[in-house]
């Protein structure tokens, strides 16, 4: 039973996270007064891109083949580790948050290969600058993640969850942190706007768009779709880490109800904020990520100084 | 005694105090002029509001004074006039160079440790939860001195000798029932007189050197070298 529910919330996210893309592209077109295309069109998207036969050169490699495969496998199983809906599930229970940022990094390996293989010099171009930016935004994450598990006392983030949520309301100065160097983590690492724009193809600025710019195809839905997964899985990881309040604790199908409802209005809210950053914050010059992933890791950094020495016990 | 089983005064006190000891990271970390002071005027805000819940928490009223006093200080009239200063000389539009922005950043936060460190036996022997505040107060000062030694211009200087002053006034919030009126109101004084005898000194050093970086003060040597 357990098992089938892991299973099923897999899916969920799985198929939520392309929703997610659409509500977020709504949110700027709004604010951005333009036509907004409806919540479906990233659904759309990718059904169009599976039926069309992919392109591929022919001094790619097999690595350039199974790449897609890997990244997106990779991604849901790191999906498997975080609560969506309900805690206290087998998946969650069996793997920590370190080993769902190994499944990022192993993703993130393969797809920074697979834009070396084929030899253009964009591909390259782009790997490097990802990896640049990959092993500035690790540290912070990870003593963000830590800030949070030394509350908990666990590295297991359905055991963290169920720990915050059964102290109640407690206003922590390090969780204010945690949370704060998290978001811009999350921002750094999924490509949002004031380090890379999702939706550029101008050849200076971008950074994962250029080392997926040879695939196609359903090579290029099975990218796309990791990515959105991992956009969400960061919202899901923000929202239920800081507000976990309303996340199933038993499995009647009335708190799974609830928890879906609940998720998915935080996340709506977080993604109506990320719209507003994204419209009013400039694209950040490359050389300049590093001071902004230096600040999110300062921020973690206090957020555990703060932890230390404001909410020790004594 | 665990943060949970503390009322809420004291949590949005103590997030207070974590965030004031960013402001003060902020600072150290800022290469312009016109930002450090909206920092720095940031950073009394959020002393003034920790002042006033400590004197609802702890029912104090004369906080309330200081308090206020605080706010017309440090959220106003310094930054106001740091601001027209800086302006009437033409300095916002300079970038200072801050050399090896992330190696003073790593020592701010072993400064941090440090001043937890030595503050533990002390902190570990009372009772009241609000005294954990005192390393961050004593960081605001390290931190506040090591602004004064990484920035050049003489603006920059007095704004670190103002965070450190704040820092000195934030331990004296979270570890003691408020100070005597005499004290507080001789301290606000001295605040305010320093404030404008650092006016006057602008404005000697610029006549002298024709500049507010403080570096080229080392060129007013009797012997070439």
């Amino acid at each position: 039973m357990n098992w089938l529910i892991a299973i099923l919330q897999t899916l969920l996210f799985v198929a939520l996270a392309p929703l997610l893309a659409g509500w977020l592209k709504c949110c700027k077109c709004f604010l951005q007064n333009r036509k907004a295309p409806s919540v479906l069109q990233p659904y759309r998207d990718l059904l169009k891109l599976v039926n069309k036969q992919p392109v591929v050169s022919e001094q790619a490699s097999w690595l350039f083949l199974k790449a897609p495969y890997i990244i997106f496998s990779a991604t849901v199983l790191a999906a498997t580790v975080v609560p969506l809906i309900a805690v206290d599930l087998p998946t969650s229970a069996s793997a920590d948050v370190i080993v769902m940022v190994g499944f990022f990094a192993f993703a993130r390996f393969f797809l920074a290969l697979a834009g070396l293989d084929v030899g253009t010099a964009f591909g390259g171009m782009g790997s490097s600058r990802e990896m640049t930016i990959s092993s500035l935004a690790e540290p912070a994450m990870l003593m963000a993640v830590f800030t949070l598990t030394m509350t908990a006392s666990t590295t297991n983030l359905s055991f963290a969850i169920s720990h915050v949520l059964e102290q109640g309301l407690v206003l922590r100065p390090s969780f204010v942190f945690a949370l704060f160097a998290l978001i811009l983590v999350a921002v750094a690492e999924t490509g949002r706007i004031p380090v890379d724009n999702p939706t550029t193809h101008l050849e200076l600025t971008m950074i994962h768009e250029a080392m997926i710019l040879e695939y196609s195809g359903r090579h290029l839905a099975l990218i796309e779709w990791a990515s959105q997964l991992k956009l969400m899985l960061y919202g899901v990881l923000i929202a239920n880490i800081f507000f976990p309040w309303g996340i199933a604790q038993t499995f009647s199908l009335h708190d799974l109800g609830v928890g879906l409802l609940a998720i998915m209005g935080k996340l709506a809210v977080l993604a109506i904020i990320l719209g507003i950053a994204e419209t009013m914050v400039a694209k950040m010059r490359l050389f300049r990520v590093q001071e902004y992933l230096g600040f999110a890791y300062l921020l973690g950094l206090l957020g555990m100084l703060s932890h230390i020495i404001l909410e020790a016990a004594r | 005694m665990n943060i949970e089983s503390q009322d809420f005064y004291t949590q949005i006190i103590l997030s207070m105090a974590a965030l004031v000891g960013l402001t003060s990271f902020l600072m150290l970390g800022q290469g312009r002029l016109l930002r450090l002071i909206f920092v720095f005027a940031v950073q009394g805000l959020l002393l003034t509001l920790t002042t006033a819940l400590a004197a609802y928490s702890l029912d104090n009223p004369h906080l309330y004074i200081s308090a206020v006093l605080t706010l017309a200080l440090k959220v106003i009239f310094i930054p106001w006039m740091l601001r027209r200063e800086v302006l009437k000389m033409n300095l916002h539009r300079d970038v200072e160079a801050l050399g090896n922005q992330t190696a003073m950043m790593l020592g701010g936060a072993s400064l941090m440790v440090f001043s937890y460190y030595v503050l533990h036996p002390i902190v570990q022997t009372t009772s009241p939860v609000m005294l954990n505040a005192l390393a961050v107060s004593l960081s605001v000062v390290l931190l506040g001195m090591l602004l004064m030694i990484s920035h050049k211009q003489a603006i920059a200087h007095v704004v670190g000798f103002m965070s450190i002053e704040n820092g000195l006034f934030f331990a004296a919030i979270v570890a003691t029932k408020g100070m005597p009126m005499v004290v507080e109101l001789g301290i606000a004084f001295d605040v305010l007189v320093a404030a404008v005898l650092f006016g006057i000194f602008f404005f000697h050093i610029r006549t002298s050197i024709d500049s507010l970086d403080v570096d080229l003060l080392n060129k007013l040597n009797e012997v070439d070298k």
